[in-house]
Parts: structure tokens; sequence; C-alpha cells
């Protein structure tokens, strides 16, 4: 979201141009007042609970603190601490292994639902609802529905395994299984939600366009690489933006199906500020740990938008 | 002519809709085997359900209400998630008003600001966040799990989008009639935004309904917890009353699918949108 709006909003700024401001002092007063009339009741919230803790989370991850003591300033400490722990390298990789595994299944698949329910089709709006459902439900039901689908033991995925003579994984108690465990719960949540922004994208495209390349010879799969991927390339841009960000932050559904285990097999990285702050008492860490990975997340999200050029089109 | 390819079906429209019907029964299996647990006394604890309960109770139902304060936890849930969305939409509403219609020095970049906190992870904040709550003395209280909620920036940006779409001839005519800014927002502005704040209506609600990490840190007593954080601690304490489980996941989900079914248009409408440069 935020990619596309800070582009809105910089066009949408040259296109309203200020209208004249008023001249008379008392009314340039009374203006200021309608003015945070209307902004303060957004502009508060957001200060006092989202700019102001985000700064103070920078002075914290200065600090070692378990938030019963008083701070004590460390200076870069806790950040050098965690450059240094191996553990670090090993909750990214995690973290990135999820993304890895997630991203190209719920895009691929997400891609497969779109192009399917953009044909003509009996009931669209019912099965495009069905499709979607999983995405209102919340992580947490999520992920107790899968761990339970996933049980090794009495759970209906083996249980069903079984039958063709397989003898299932032990999921989310097998440490190699565990991480994709989680991943299989989320692509099912998310799938709707990529074939429904995918799906906004197809419908944008001109049918002329197709046509035009149907006359020209072009199969099934050729139009589909030559013509419909790269049109549809803001929409996918959108997703890989948006999924990046939240896979990096992926937490409940870990937190409700593995609690990043067995034995830190599936420790994802905010699944560790969570336990460094709660668990722990080391506030300090977690913070300069939840600086790190806004750090990576901005960094990548900035990458991104810069990258976009080489294979988006708009238009 | 689509009704002529809706009479004449090809093996190709044959095939596309075996794959969609076969790929829904797949999506939707999980929440029909969630109901089918529920029904079934003691799953789990040794054996797999069978598709139709031979002896389907709603026992598990009884021991969620009975065992836990679920039915406090299902109101803590709803009570909070109505006042997010009211709030949110005032704020959201407001805010949107004064980026559309209102210019002042310097609107840009307070707008950039206001988007930039999109971007930022609520797990950046949870330690602060905490402790701030904490020298306010709200922890363990609903105005401290909802203060943060109060403000939303996708809410923001919805709503202005909308506003902007608004001919400002209208607003032209009202200020003519001798209408103030308060005027035009509540009786021009906010009538023609209506699908918008509908959509808003149901992302607060589903976010707020949904929402587990910031509940579960600022909400510690059990009383006070909200469905995501009860169901999250129902593992624990029955480690594999799995019919219980999946009770309070069927109890979980039901008002956010009752909401969605009303407002399917509004949801699909909001992620389509979204997407959208």
């Amino acid at each position: 979201m935020s990619v596309s709006t800070l582009q809105t909003s910089l066009v949408d700024r040259a296109a309203t141009p200020p209208r004249p401001a008023p001249v008379r002092r008392r009314g340039r007063v009374r203006y200021a007042l309608v003015v945070l009339a209307f902004l303060l009741p957004s502009a508060l919230p957001l200060a006092a609970f989202v700019l102001g803790p985000m700064v103070a989370a920078a002075w914290v991850s200065l600090t070692e603190w378990n938030l019963i003591r008083p701070a004590e300033f460390v200076g870069l400490a806790n950040y050098g601490k965690l450059l240094s722990d191996p553990k670090t390298g090993e909750i990214f990789l995690h973290t990135l292994f999820y993304i890895a595994g997630y991203l190209p299944l719920v895009y691929v698949g997400g891609l497969a639902l779109a192009l399917a329910l953009n044909a003509r089709l009996r009931g669209r709006a019912f099965w495009r609802g069905v499709y979607f459902l999983p995405v209102v439900t919340s992580w947490i039901a999520v992920a107790l529905i899968w761990r339970w689908l996933l049980n090794p033991a009495s759970g209906v995925v083996n249980t069903v395994l079984g039958w063709v003579g397989i003898d299932g994984p032990g999921w989310w108690t097998d440490p190699a299984w565990a991480m994709p465990s989680v991943i299989l719960a989320s692509v099912w949540k998310d799938l709707g939600f990529v074939m429904v922004i995918l799906l906004a994208g197809l419908q944008a495209i001109n049918p002329e366009l197709l046509d035009a390349a149907r006359v020209d010879g072009a199969g099934w799969w050729r139009r589909l690489w030559s013509v419909v991927l790269p049109l549809l390339s803001p929409s996918t841009f959108f997703v890989v933006v948006i999924s990046l960000i939240n896979g990096f932050q992926v937490f409940d559904q870990v937190y409700a199906m593995t609690g990043g285990g067995p034995g830190g097999a599936s420790q994802v990285v905010v699944q560790q500020i969570y336990d460094l702050t709660f668990r722990y008492g080391r506030a300090g860490e977690a913070s300069a740990l939840s600086w790190i990975l806004f750090a990576v997340i901005l960094g990548i999200t900035v990458v991104q938008i810069i990258g976009q050029r080489r294979w988006v089109t708009y238009d | 002519m689509t009704e002529r390819a809706f009479a004449r079906p090809t093996p190709r429209s044959v095939l596309l809709h075996a794959v969609i019907i076969a790929g829904a029964a797949v999506m939707f299996f999980p929440f029909l085997w969630t109901v089918v647990t529920s029904l079934t006394p003691g799953a789990g604890l040794s054996f797999t359900p069978s598709l139709i309960p031979t002896d389907p109770s709603l026992e598990a139902y009884a021991r969620l209400f009975q065992e836990r304060p679920f039915a406090r936890i299902v109101l803590n849930s709803l009570g909070l998630a109505v006042v997010t969305t009211l709030v949110q939409l005032f704020t959201s509403a407001t805010a949107a008003y004064a980026f559309s219609r209102l210019p002042f020095r310097g609107r840009g970049v307070v707008f950039a600001i206001y988007l930039a906190t999109m971007m930022i992870p609520l797990q950046v904040l949870i330690v602060p966040l905490f402790v701030e709550l904490k020298a306010l003395g709200l922890i363990n209280t609903y105005l401290g799990a909802l203060l943060p909620t109060f403000a939303s920036a996708f809410g923001i940006f919805l709503l202005r989008q909308a506003v902007n779409q608004v001919p400002r001839e209208l607003d032209e005519a009202a200020t003519l009639d001798g209408a103030g800014h308060f005027r035009i927002f509540a009786s021009i502005i906010l009538p023609n935004i209506r699908p918008a704040l509908a959509t808003l209506t149901v992302f607060a609600f589903m976010g707020s309904w949904n929402s587990f990490l910031w509940p579960l840190v600022v909400l510690r007593k059990p009383e006070l917890q909200t469905l995501p954080v009860a169901l999250a601690g129902l593992q624990g304490q029955y480690t594999t009353a799995w019919d219980v489980v999946m009770a309070g996941s069927v109890v979980s989900i039901l008002p956010m699918l009752a909401l969605y079914l009303f407002a399917q248009r509004y949801v699909v409408q909001g992620v389509a949108s979204s997407g959208l440069k």
C-alpha cells in the first residue's frame, strides 16, 4: 500500500493548487483552528502511539534494561551483541526461508486462481467468496486449524496420506517440517487476498491487446508470458512489496503453530523480539533487533521501488 | 455472446469448472473439518474424527463457556472492535477532509509522515508502547488496548481517495449558501463517501477482531483477553482437546463470516483498490 500511496500523494499534491490564503488576520486564526480541529483527532494518536514510541525505541535500543530496574546507557553494545551472535543470523535465515517458500507459492497460486476466475464462469462471485474466506479469518484460528489438520498422530492429512501408503511427516513436531507447516497454513490464508489483487489487475487489461496477440497467432502461454504478465506487473509489484513487508514481520501464525520450535527450528525475528522482551527481560536488545528489522524492511522496500523501473510497466 | 458460452459447454470450460470446484473444495475443507471436530467429543485424544460425526454433540462448546470466561472474552473482542471501528471512522474521515479540502503550509510533508507510519511494524513499537501505557497506568485496561488503534493511516488514505472524488462544486455551492467547513463535512462529504466508509468499517472491525500481538501484551488478565489471545491460550491448557480448540475457532470465525457475507462487496473492493496504483 505504502509504495503506491506515496506515489499518488506526490501526483495529487501537484494536482490541487492551494487556494489563496485568507487575508484577514482574524480569519487566518480561525482557519488554523479549523484545520487543527480536523487534523488533531488523528495526529494526536499517531504522534503519541506511533511516532513517539518509534523514537523511544531508538533510545531503548542504546540501553540495557529489563523493564524493572532503571535503564543503563550502553551505546551501541546491543547492536554489536546482536550482530556477533550466530542466533541473529539464524532467525533471519528462518524468516527468509519462510518468505522463499511462501511468496512463490502464494503468487503462482493466486495468479492461477485469478486467471481461472477471470474467465466466463457460472457463479464467479460465489467461488471468489469461497477462496477469499480464509482471508477474513484470524491468523490464530488459521494456525490452530492447521496445527490440527497437520497433527502427526490423528490429523486428517496424515490419515489420508496413510490411506495411499505414505507415512506422513511429523509436521510441526519435526524441526525439518515445522517451517513448511507454517508456510502451508500461510499460503492457504493469503491465496484469496493475492487472487483479488491480481484479478483487479487482470480486469484492467484492455481485451483488444489480447485479441491482437491472438490474431498474430500467439498461443495461451505466449499471451500469458508476453502480454498478460507485463501488463499485470504493477499488481505483481504490489503483491511482492506487501508480501515481503509482511513476511519479515511474520509472527502470529508461528507463535500459535510452533512457538518457534521445536528446538528453535522455526524461530523468526519477531518471535525473538517478543521472547527477548517478555521472557528474558532484555528490552534493550529487543529494541535494537526491532530497529534492525525495520531497517531491513525499509531497505528492501526502497530497493524495490528503485528497481521497479526495470520491470514494472505503468501503461 | 456470454449467454451462448454458458449454454454450450466446451470441453475446456468443463475442465475449468472442474478445477475451480475442486480447488474450492480443498480451500473449504479446513473449515468443514473445524466444525466436524468441534462436534466430536474427545477428538484428537487418540483418534481422527469421521467426516460425518456418528454422535454429534455440543459438549466442546459447553466446556468452552463453562471452564473459561469465554462469554466475557467474546464480549471483550466485540466491544473493542466496535469502539475501534467507530473511532477510526471519525479520525480517518476528519483527517481525510483536512488532506483533501483544507490547504495549509506543509500539508504534503504531514501527509507523507502519516503514510510512513504504515510502514512501521508494530513490533518495533512494542517495548516503548508497553512502557508508555504502563506509565499511564493503562496495562490491563480496555483503554490501553484501544488507544494505539485510534488512528489508522490506511483508513485515512482510503477515505482521502474517496473525498477527492467528491466534486468540489458541491462544496462551493454550499459555501455560497453560507455553510462552514463543519457543515460541508457533515452534510456534503460524509453522505457522498458512504461506500468508502463501509469498506473502512469492515477493515477496521476485522483488524481489531483478529489482532493478536498488542492485546496479548497489554491485556494480561484472563477475563480481559480477546478471542485470538484466548484461543492461543486454549492450546496450552488443553493440549490435546482439539474439539474444544476447534469450538473456540468456530466461535471466533462465525461473526467475521457473517460480517463478510454481509459486506463482501466492500471487502473485495477495498482489497482490489489498494492494489491499483
